[in-house]
């Protein structure tokens, strides 16, 4: 294995014929990949596959990869096509998935979470619930932002965006994420202060 | 503002307008002190971000050291901050490197885009078109009879000059053939780079 290698100094390994030097950056960004499309199609088993899909798309258009940007930039305009396409297929257009998915989705957690309030949650888990309850737009930028460390001006790059409206976007889905946590998950955060 | 004199509310029964007047103030101070808290979470959040300038971080330092709502603020931002930071990802199945690894084995990283487009081609093909409708304006162009330019209806004049462009010296069976043997010429070179690009990524397949 190769290991403590740059992003950079992997791709031209794999480039020059070491196929299995890969395995690392699938290893460094598969959490990453994974999160921001689960994020959006909201099925393990379809985000897996689709996750899988875009490491294999990846890999067959490294050549064209040329470093002008982070790779996991690179790799997120790859994600954001394939859960397009994915959710074109499926006949689910953006827009509906930002009104109606979300509140299925809520009023389906709220039961669950209802059922489960015996079981301490730790607030990581918490924060990870409330981002998944937030429409796909707000948890991408969110993830984006704080898990793949992209700067306002990557994010804005990626979604075709100026970074200012990226900066209002983040605001706001930090606002929501704030609404949802106060809303289900007061009782706990109160029980975890109170220990 | 007068209203901050009062000592008790029985000045207000006075006169209804007095009232209103205070509920209008209540509502503005209200909506100001809404507006600070949003001031005051954007500012904070900038400051948290690293975004702010350096005269703003010294200035937000300043209100959370003296004032006690931006330190308590600060402190509620800053740890949701440390949470959206250390939180866990989402992890797919223990097999999923694997997987991705047996199916990239079926496969060889494809040739850069810009060693199969020949920017050449491209070029050239634009600067036919453009040189083929230049020709026809300026050709067309050449055919109008300006001497009769003066003529009051627009729409007579439009015909008057399209009936005067000779079109079978255009339309001649030379000039069609050459047109038309061009665009077979490359359409076939087209064909050849497509069945080409296909019959390479077949191979790598």
């Amino acid at each position: 294995m190769h290991t403590g290698l740059t992003d950079t100094e992997i791709i031209s390994r794999v480039l020059k014929g070491d196929q299995q030097a890969y395995a690392q950056i699938v290893e460094r960004y598969k959490n990453y990949i994974f999160t921001l499309t689960l994020r959006m199609v909201d099925n393990r088993e379809d985000a897996e596959e689709i996750s899988q899909d875009i490491f294999i798309k990846a890999y067959r258009s490294l050549a064209d990869f040329r470093g002008e940007s982070k790779f996991s930039t690179w790799l997120y305009t790859i994600t954001r096509t394939s859960c397009i396409t994915f959710l074109r297929k499926k006949k689910l257009d953006t827009t509906s998935i930002d009104n109606e998915k979300t509140y299925i989705q809520v009023e389906s957690r709220e039961s669950g979470f209802k059922a489960n309030t015996i079981e301490q949650k730790s607030k990581h888990a918490m924060v990870n619930e409330a981002i998944r309850m937030l429409s796909p737009d707000d948890a991408q930028v969110i993830t984006l932002f704080y898990k793949g460390e992209q700067t306002l001006e990557e994010i804005g790059n990626v979604l075709g965006l100026d970074s200012n409206t990226v900066k209002v976007k983040l605001y706001r889905a930090r606002q929501r994420l704030k609404e949802k946590m106060e809303k289900y998950f007061s009782h706990e955060v109160r029980e975890i202060q109170g220990n | 503002m007068r209203y901050v004199k009062f000592r008790g509310i029985d000045y207000l029964t006075d006169n209804e307008s007095n009232w209103i007047e205070l509920c209008n103030i209540i509502n503005e101070r209200k909506n100001n002190f809404m507006d600070t808290q949003l001031n005051m979470e954007e500012r904070l959040w900038d400051y948290i971000d690293g975004l702010s300038s350096m005269k703003e971080r010294s200035a937000i330092d300043k209100l959370i050291e003296t004032n006690l709502e931006w330190k308590n603020k600060y402190k509620e931002l800053l740890e949701a901050h440390q949470l959206m930071i250390s939180g866990d990802l989402d992890e797919p199945s223990m097999r999923f490197t694997k997987t991705v690894m047996e199916e990239i084995a079926k496969y060889h990283v494809a040739p850069a885009t810009r060693t199969y487009i020949n920017k050449k081609i491209i070029w050239g093909i634009g600067s036919f078109f453009i040189i083929v409708i230049v020709g026809f304006l300026i050709y067309a162009l050449s055919q109008i009879n300006y001497a009769d330019a003066t003529t009051p209806k627009i729409l007579n004049e439009y015909n008057n000059t399209m009936n005067k462009v000779d079109w079978s010296k255009f339309f001649s069976s030379t000039y069609t053939n050459i047109f038309m043997g061009i665009n077979v010429i490359l359409g076939l070179m087209m064909l050849d780079i497509y069945l080409t690009r296909k019959r390479q990524q077949h191979k790598e397949a």
